[in-house]
């Protein structure tokens, strides 16, 4: 088995000051107290993928969106299009941290009857779309950035896809397309936390090379560490520089990333945590420094 | 027992042509020359298709809207993920192909991508039923079936030309995922334009009569006008109930016409189950009615290639098929 190194990583230079950056790190460190919160209330679940996805969604809502927390339905927002609904749980987060939602909300994640279902929906307000089966993320983004461009509204539109998500077929349909249409306000991020549900994705079903795929594809293709906001907004900055081509934004991230109790799991695609395991995770995170 | 006729060498039909059967009066495109009127005033109204822009008459808007039609490629699953994305900023797009590729290959989309969250989107899909001589892989057999599961989608299947336009406003002014099925290319004029009136979710009773009644949709309505008046000729009072929209589903037309005439024949350019005839038989059950009722459409089978003509006799989907349907049910001996 190779491993395929990323051929053109970003240069390292932060494209924001410290001080924005450590503000966007302390988002992050919200987020994740906001997950822990949430996964305790049900004693398990996708906690792994909330933890290792901070990063991202505490760049795109607390430094690169346009959007309005207080309007939700204004027209030329950027939007966030989550494809992965089990990943829900990092976007109850970040829709608590930006005061969309209540934190009282976070209580009810996962519960009967409740607006935080544990793979979320449209029907939840701040999700733009229902992900969850997945493979219809990247086709709606792409409707969605013609749509805006034959508009002339200034919108981008960012799609967060987990790598799993590749063995979907209709991912590269819309792939094809957001080339085609030449979509350069599309961005599309690839969770690539090597794990789905029956294993490593390598022995699931091979997708690596990913870079080389999508760059195969015609999208400007850039591979960072996702667990890094610096390299994050950095990449996000070169798609800003490079016009004519839709971006996707490939993300090694650690499951888990913060709490290294469940950093260590071997299985953590959908984790069960016993009661006592609680207090240690909140101490951990606490203690890492971002 | 079924026995197939002997093939007829050299009479094989155009396979691609659409369901005139000789019909005088047709009218050209109506679904793509609706939608271009329509996209003349408002212009919020896309086009977008799967390689199919031709056969599916939107060619005529992508060539008076280039810029606000989308060619997607033969991909159906992502023809309808960028409609629904498409719709979501604020857009009505129609997306045409074939029935079959859209509901078998992109069931998911149009269920999920579209349906869960009442997306604005048209789904507007050719070859229904049997009106390609192409075999299993074209004929959109089950299409009817298959969206009537799908929680708050319309699905209306047009009878001639006057309705297609007429469906085309209909669906356009919807605020919600629509099916329509196309018919394409000539298209037989059934209903004058000047008095019929297609709304989503009305039926129609488009022929009086007394002693049985033949509920029908599509194209088939068409056929049960012929056969209505072939008995009324030898003396059979028959009425003719036209249900354009599968869901929402007209019950209270339908049940007020079984309970006065409960010797029913559902007419279908469909298989049997899971279409009209299942529609009629739920409301019906649900009601306690006894009707008796007999099946016009495909039976549990996928179909041959071959002209129209030979197809249409050969499921028993013709006029004859129809008038002997209705003696059946009227239990008159054949």
């Amino acid at each position: 088995m190779t491993t395929v190194a990323p051929p053109s990583a970003p240069a390292a230079t932060p494209a924001i000051t410290d001080a924005t950056l450590r503000q966007i790190q302390a988002r992050a460190k919200n987020l994740r107290r906001h997950v822990l919160h949430m996964a305790q209330v049900v004693g398990q679940g996708y906690v792994g993928q909330g933890l290792g996805i901070s990063d991202l969604l505490a760049v795109l809502y607390f430094h690169r969106l346009r959007y309005d927390p207080q309007r939700l339905d204004w027209p030329d927002r950027d939007r966030f299009l989550l494809s992965i609904g089990h990943y829900s749980i990092g976007l109850y987060a970040a829709l608590v941290e930006a005061g969309v939602h209540p934190a009282s909300q976070r209580d009810t994640y996962g519960a009967d009857g409740a607006l935080f279902e544990m793979s979320g929906s449209e029907l939840t307000p701040g999700f733009e779309v229902t992900g969850g089966s997945l493979g219809h993320g990247l086709g709606q983004a792409v409707g969605m950035a013609l749509g805006m461009r034959l508009q002339g509204r200034p919108s981008w539109i960012y799609n967060l896809l987990s790598d799993g998500e590749l063995q979907e077929g209709s991912t590269w349909e819309a792939a094809m397309s957001g080339a085609h249409y030449q979509l350069d306000r599309l961005v599309a991020f690839v969770d690539c936390n090597n794990q789905q549900a029956d294993g490593a994705p390598r022995d699931v079903m091979r997708i690596e090379p990913v870079h080389e795929k999508w760059q195969a594809f015609g999208w400007h293709t850039q591979r960072i560490n996702g667990n890094d906001c610096g390299a994050i907004t950095a990449a996000l900055a070169a798609a800003d520089r490079t016009p004519g081509r839709p971006h996707v934004i490939i993300l090694d991230t650690l499951m888990g990333k913060g709490v290294p109790l469940f950093e260590r799991r071997e299985k953590n695609h959908f984790i069960r945590v016993e009661p006592a395991d609680w207090a240690e995770a909140r101490r951990q995170l606490e203690e890492e420094h971002a | 027992m079924t026995t197939t006729a002997p093939p007829t060498p050299g009479v094989t039909g155009n396979i691609l042509s659409s369901d005139t059967l000789g019909a005088t009066n047709t009218a050209k495109a109506p679904f793509g020359t609706a939608l271009v009127a329509l996209g003349e005033g408002d212009p919020r109204i896309v086009g977008l298709t799967a390689d199919l822009g031709k056969y599916t008459d939107i060619n005529l808007f992508a060539e008076r809207f280039p810029n606000r039609f989308f060619q997607m490629g033969m991909a159906e699953q992502n023809l309808i993920g960028t409609a629904a994305g498409l719709s979501r900023t604020g857009l009505i797009p129609f997306a045409t192909t074939y029935c079959v590729f859209a509901t078998r290959r992109a069931y998911d989309f149009i269920a999920i991508g579209a349906a869960l969250g009442k997306a604005n989107v048209k789904i507007v899909a050719g070859l229904p039923g049997l009106t390609t001589g192409y075999g299993g892989t074209h004929q959109g057999i089950e299409d009817l079936s298959l969206m009537r599961s799908i929680p708050g989608l319309v699905v209306i299947d047009p009878c001639d030309a006057t309705e297609m336009a007429q469906a085309t406003v209909a669906a356009a002014a919807h605020d919600g995922p629509v099916y329509l099925r196309l018919l394409r290319g000539a298209v037989p004029v059934v209903f004058d334009p000047a008095t019929h009136r297609f709304a989503i979710g009305k039926a129609r009773l488009v022929r009086p009569g007394t002693d049985a009644l033949i509920i029908a949709t599509g194209l088939m309505t068409a056929r049960a006008l012929e056969s209505a008046q072939a008995l009324a000729e030898s003396g059979t009072s028959v009425a003719v109930l036209h249900v354009p929209t599968l869901k929402p589903f007209d019950r209270e037309a339908v049940l007020e016409l079984v309970a006065r005439i409960p010797r029913v024949v559902v007419a279908e350019n469909h298989m049997q189950s899971g279409g009209l005839a299942s529609a009629v038989a739920d409301c019906v059950v649900d009601h306690g009615l006894a009707v008796r009722l007999a099946r016009i459409g495909i039976p549990d089978c996928f179909c041959e290639s071959g002209s129209i003509p030979y197809l249409i006799r050969r499921y028993q989907m013709d006029v004859p098929s129809i008038s002997a349907a209705v003696h059946r049910v009227l239990g008159n001996r054949p």
